[in-house]
């Protein structure tokens, strides 16, 4: 190891501390006993009483099923139409009206949120005058907003997957006879569940971690946990906050772990299977 | 790939499945922008919608009455609380997208440079906050920020400072908060490019007499261009707009456009100039938008064996 290398690793290792102290320093001080957040209470700490407190807590609780029940369903949606988009894309060759088709899946990914949260709200308010749809504002304005965001992300991810494969597979099923449709549910589909997988998990987390544009489209009732959680966090630190955070991130931290553990092992089946069936050629 | 096509150009359907995606994007994503620029151009009404009709008919006339009002842009313009807006929210994500280009690339170059598996798991380092609730992250700043926060207690403790240092509230403080936030989406494009790289190059700059540092000017860094741009563009086109980071750690004296635009829309309910607001920051990031999308097209086509 030279010079350069020893740089090299030193501002990685720096980066990763910058990107995990913030975190760590909240899950320590979510077992610390005092009022005043960052104040190490030594002599009643650790405790769980912010867990308890959490527990109790109903607002935060029915905030947060709201969010899991509008994240698996944007999550399906966006994988339903960020697939067909994704195909579209990558197998349908030109078509009139192709480009604009891209450049409206990507345009989502960039497009400040604030920006994107204030169109959707006038449409629907738009919408509402003209044809009493959709009646007021709520969770379903929430998920189509957040559908058609991450719908993009979606998208994406499923073109690269699919740009990835060269079409041998599903021509050759045409060509002995197989309806396109067969062919898609037989072949493609089946090619395609990584990016499914990872698409389905990157949508639920952008809808269940978005606050700003839920800000805008959403009504009395409909608050997301995010909203609970940013109005409170408006006002100062609270220590029940930590709590929640380390759970969240807890959470998470074991789903990444378990999804890319499943990702290697269907690579690894995937690389397997193709080398069998070459060595049966 | 003829064949496949054909039948897919013969195939009824095929209108269908473009038809799915095409109709969702242009109700729920391209229409919502043209009511707002047609709701920039209304005049506000106290009552609801909140905005009076841009099209009416006049009974007594007989006659259909457009009324264009350009009012809202003039306050734009003559109000000087909007241009400094403006500018002070470009010059924050700029100077933002600086330095997570200064710590993202060092960290991109160190993982493309590692060996496969260790290279795996530093992605999934680098990935993992992203899964976990940007709120919550940009809120851990408080707490370390705070006059009485971590690093406060941390430099007072250490004797490194007597006085507590006026952190949060400050325009250090939403850098922070948003290289923090952001530092993923500049690492990831910058390591896809950088993984690339074909290192034979370096050894021959490197044969041919240049230092490390030379060959890694000449060389490495031209290459990582495309990289650099994609990896600035996701930073700075979503910080110019940004709310949270600045409502979470921002100074109180100066706001940001996105603060600016939820207060016009919320508090002074005001929809009109908000939907004016947000036009001009459209059209100031329409450029840097349509070269992110050149990026992104070309990216994809390379994925193409």
């Amino acid at each position: 190891m030279n010079n350069r290398g020893w740089f090299r690793n030193g501002m990685l290792g720096l980066g990763l501390a910058f990107l995990y102290i913030p975190i760590l320093s909240m899950m320590v001080f979510s077992f610390n006993n005092s009022r005043l957040v960052t104040v190490w209470d030594a002599e009643n700490s650790p405790t769980l009483r912010w867990y308890v407190r959490l527990l109790e807590n109903d607002q935060l609780l029915g905030a947060a099923w709201i969010s899991v029940q509008i994240a698996a369903m944007t999550a399906t949606g966006a994988v339903i139409l960020g697939t067909i988009a994704g195909l579209v894309l990558a197998r349908f060759g030109p078509f009139r009206g192709r480009a604009f088709l891209s450049a409206m899946t990507t345009a989502p990914l960039v497009m400040p949120e604030v920006i994107t949260g204030i169109a959707m709200l006038l449409l629907f308010v738009s919408l509402e005058q003209l044809i009493g749809w959709p009646e007021g504002r709520g969770m379903l304005t929430i998920t189509i907003a957040h559908i058609t965001f991450a719908m993009a992300y979606v998208t994406v991810v499923v073109q690269s997957r699919l740009a990835g494969f060269d079409d041998a597979l599903e021509e050759a099923a045409l060509d002995l006879g197989a309806k396109p449709a067969t062919v898609f549910f037989r072949i493609t589909l089946p090619l395609i569940v990584p990016a499914l997988v990872s698409g389905w998990l990157l949508a639920f987390t952008l809808s269940w971690d978005d606050v700003v544009i839920s800000q805008f489209v959403s009504g009395p009732g409909s608050s997301t946990l995010p909203m609970e959680i940013f109005s409170r966090v408006r006002r100062g630190v609270s220590p029940d906050i930590n709590a929640l955070a380390t759970i969240l991130v807890l959470i998470v931290a074991t789903g990444v772990v378990l999804s890319t553990l499943y990702m290697k092992h269907e690579e690894k089946r995937r690389l397997r299977e193709e080398q069998m069936a070459r060595s049966g050629n | 790939m003829d064949k496949v096509l054909a039948t897919l150009h013969s195939l009824a359907g095929k209108r269908l499945v473009i038809g799915v995606p095409y109709v969702w994007l242009l109700l729920f994503f391209v229409v919502p922008f043209l009511i707002v620029f047609k709701i920039s151009f209304s005049w506000m009404q106290p009552i609801q919608p909140g905005y009076a009709p841009l099209f009416a008919w006049v009974e007594e006339t007989q006659r259909f009455v457009a009324t264009l009002n350009l009012s809202n842009y003039q306050v734009l313009l003559q109000d000087s609380l909007y241009l400094s807006t403006f500018l002070y929210s470009v010059k924050v994500a700029a100077i933002s997208t600086v330095l997570c280009l200064l710590v993202g690339y060092p960290m991109a170059y160190a993982i493309a440079r590692c060996g496969p598996s260790t290279r795996n798991l530093f992605l999934m380092l680098i990935i993992l906050p992203f899964w976990t609730s940007f709120l919550l992250r940009v809120y851990a700043w408080v707490g370390l920020l705070k006059t009485n926060g971590v690093i406060n207690n941390t430099l007072l403790a250490l004797g490194i400072i007597d006085q507590p240092l006026t952190l949060l509230y400050t325009d250090f403080a939403v850098y922070i908060g948003i290289v923090y936030s952001y530092l993923p989406f500049m690492i990831l494009p910058l390591f896809s490019n950088l993984e690339k790289h074909d290192l034979t190059l370096l050894e021959a700059a490197s044969d041919l007499g240049a230092s490390p540092m030379k060959a890694f000017f000449k060389v490495t860094l031209p290459l990582s261009m495309p990289g650099i741009v994609a990896g600035c563009l996701l930073v700075f086109i979503p910080a110019v707009g940004e709310f949270v980071i600045p409502s979470l750690l921002g100074r109180t004296d100066q706001l940001m456009i996105g603060t600016v635009l939820s207060a016009q829309f919320f508090s002074a309910r005001n929809w009109p100039v908000a939907s004016a607001v947000a036009i001009v920051l459209l059209l100031l990031l329409l450029l840097p938008i349509l070269l992110f999308q050149r990026y992104q097209r070309r990216e994809l086509e390379a994925a193409k064996r």
